[in-house]
């Protein structure tokens, strides 16, 4: 069956970690990238790599999104231009998966609730921050088993891997990311912290979660449901992995995440680009297969 | 009038530096982040009338600071500040922010409850992290200072770039932080000397020391020669690790060297003496553990995290520390500090008990 085409928005580190993802897949294909400096290293590669590149932001792009067929976007640019970016491709019927903190559709962790999304025809949904991709169906694992009062994440990214759009939104990351604890992670209340360490050689990006549950833990439970998400995880993610834990301390559960990257874009230290892009990918994927078998149909959206 | 009295106490006779007291934010650490809102309240109260003229008040690990990573204060920073600012008579009330847990809306709400002062820090290398934070700062016309931390793990030059950097988003002042107490004097005057010779000469340069490797006192004085005006302490050293430069002693040093502060020696001495001592949990000095991080360069705050750590996963504190070291963890890492003592706990083949 003919691959859904894709553009790439952003030629910053995540954009350009997509083109190898988006190159594995069997349902898609990365046409576009759109960047907006003519040099910068990620429109060099893309089109070494065979896309046809503009470097005149979504703009550049639009004209050539209907004789192209493009159907699905990845926005990896910065939360302050996704909205604009957004309502411009969906007017032209492009789906669009935001992996920017701005968070103007609904949040999406693929093994917690991409099937919604699916169902519901969703025409943007946003990806959080590698931080919520990464911890999340922890959260939610332990929340599926018991309520969860309180959950709380540490994630600790090597500085190398952290790009200019990123440092500049920390703040919206931090919000985006608590609210999706809540929202998609099940726990009544979120707080997510980052932390960026510049070691040399650069340290893997690890995660640490803390649930605070109403009741005392059920252990046993716990545990396999834990274990249960993290294999669930690791068909898209394979270097999820559990190092510590869980703890049980009172009604405090601690996980100790470690995430290594396939090593595409930037070295496997960046955990935190393929956790983004790789559930990117697979979200964009379930929604491919259901626009290929003619389950759901895009159509633009107009403009309010 | 004798010749004595015409002659300068010292080289640096003369300078004014102003003083900053960390005892009620990094004084947090060293009290597991347990002081009250009424201590609060009685130890700033008594520092505004020994004239210390900026008083810091957060959680240990300041805005956004509460969480079970690092403690849970026993009020929220709005309450701390907004019992202590409208009391004071000429201090400035200030705050910390870390960007990445701390944000513009708490900067907002610390604003709103009286506080007038921030130090905005990032980690010695990733100062970029803080634009957003520094303009949000100047907006509301705060005294706005890039705090650069654990600054042992850059170099002079980088520290310049970096304190350049923030300068550039609008700090007024910028600190170099010697978070693990590891610098000497000789690193010190490097330091400062390349900030100095980088920023432009209205920025102030400050220096904000912990008293591991007991250095506190020499390596702010050596700040102030190669050009820092601000320094940091605690009143009776109050804070993470060995604690702070103590601040009566400072002080006092500063009035033998000719350093005007504006403080009142004696009633800061005083007040070291009578209500911070016994506000103590444990005596802050250079003990077996806190020497560990000044030695090993490892972030103050880790201390306690560590000891309890030890004392749960059967690994003696400094082995713990010393790892942290090794493996490069920075200031907010505190959930690697358990996860560390794990990892060497089943390394060593000791049992670890998943559940208490």
């Amino acid at each position: 069956m003919e691959k859904i085409k894709c553009a790439l928005i952003g030629s910053g580190n995540i954009g350009t970690d997509l083109i190898y993802k988006i190159q594995r897949s069997p349902y898609l294909e990365a046409v576009w990238m759109v960047g907006i400096d003519p040099e910068s290293e990620g429109l060099l590669r893309a089109k070494d790599m065979g896309l046809k590149v503009t470097s005149e932001g979504v703009d550049g792009l639009l004209p050539h999104v209907l004789e192209d067929n493009i159907q699905i976007a990845f926005d990896a640019t910065s939360a302050y231009v996704h909205a604009e970016n957004s309502r411009k491709l969906n007017e032209l019927g492009v789906l669009m998966i935001d992996l920017t903190p701005a968070a103007i559709g609904p949040l999406c962790v693929p093994p917690v609730n991409l099937s919604e999304h699916t169902e519901k025809l969703e025409m943007n949904v946003n990806m959080i921050s590698c931080a919520g991709q990464a911890t999340i169906p922890i959260i939610s694992a332990v929340s599926s088993i018991q309520p969860v009062e309180y959950a709380e994440i540490v994630a600790s990214l090597a500085s190398k891997s952290v790009g200019i759009g990123t440092r500049e939104n920390l703040d919206e990351f931090t919000y985006t990311t608590s609210s999706a604890i809540e929202t998609v992670g099940g726990a009544r209340k979120g707080k997510a912290l980052a932390i960026i360490n510049p070691a040399e050689p650069p340290l893997i990006m690890r995660n640490t979660i803390y649930c605070i549950t109403d009741d005392k833990p059920e252990e046993e439970k716990i545990i396999e449901s834990i274990l249960k998400m993290i294999e669930e995880v690791k068909k898209y993610v394979p270097g999820y992995k559990l190092i510590n834990g869980p703890i049980f301390d009172g009604n405090k559960i601690s996980v100790f995440m470690e995430v290594e990257g396939l090593g595409d874009y930037l070295p496997k230290y960046a955990g935190n680009l393929d956790v983004m892009t790789a559930a990117a990918t697979r979200t964009a994927e379930m929604f491919a297969e259901e626009i290929q078998t003619g389950k759901i149909t895009l159509k633009p959206v107009e403009a309010a | 009038m004798s010749e004595s009295t015409t002659e300068k106490l010292s080289s640096l006779d003369g300078r004014k530096v102003i003083l900053h007291d960390m005892c009620l934010r990094d004084g947090m650490h060293a009290k597991g982040e347990q002081i009250s809102v009424e201590e609060m309240v009685t130890v700033a109260t008594a520092l505004d009338d020994a004239n210390v003229p900026y008083i810091q008040v957060t959680h240990g690990a300041g805005l956004g600071g509460n969480s079970l990573q690092h403690g849970f204060s026993m009020a929220t920073n709005e309450e701390y500040i907004s019992a202590v600012a409208p009391l004071m008579k000429q201090a400035i009330v200030s705050v910390l922010l870390i960007p990445g847990m701390g944000t513009m809306k708490e900067l907002q709400s610390a604003y709103d409850a009286g506080a007038r002062s921030v130090h905005v820090a990032t980690h010695c290398t990733e100062a970029n992290t803080s634009p957003q934070h520094m303009a949000f700062a100047r907006k509301l016309g705060m005294d706005t200072t890039g705090f650069l931390m654990m600054a042992h793990l850059n170099t002079a030059k980088g520290l310049a770039e970096q304190a350049a950097l923030m300068e550039s988003y609008g700090a007024q002042t910028v600190y170099l932080t010697d978070s693990a107490g590891y610098m000497l004097p000789e690193d010190v005057t490097r330091c400062i000397s390349a900030l100095r010779d980088t920023l432009k000469p209205e920025t102030e340069i400050g220096f904000h020391g912990h008293h591991n490797l007991g250095m506190g006192i020499a390596n702010s004085i050596a700040a102030i020669e190669a050009g820092a005006s601000r320094i940091d302490g605690s009143a009776a050293g109050l804070g993470a690790g060995a604690g702070n430069t103590p601040l009566e002693v400072f002080a006092a040093v500063c009035e033998r060297m000719g350093i005007e502060t504006g403080v009142d020696l004696f009633k800061l001495m005083d007040l070291s003496e009578n209500i911070i001592l016994p506000l103590m949990d444990h005596i802050i000095r250079v003990d077996r553990e806190s020497l560990t991080l000044g030695y090993a360069g490892v972030y103050s705050t880790f201390l306690l995290h560590a000891k309890r750590a030890a004392e749960r996963f059967g690994i003696p504190a400094r082995d713990i520390l010393v790892e942290l070291g090794r493996k490069k963890m920075i200031a907010g890492q505190e959930d690697m500090i358990v996860d560390t003592a794990m990892t060497m706990a089943k390394a060593r083949g000791i049992e670890i008990t998943t559940s208490v």
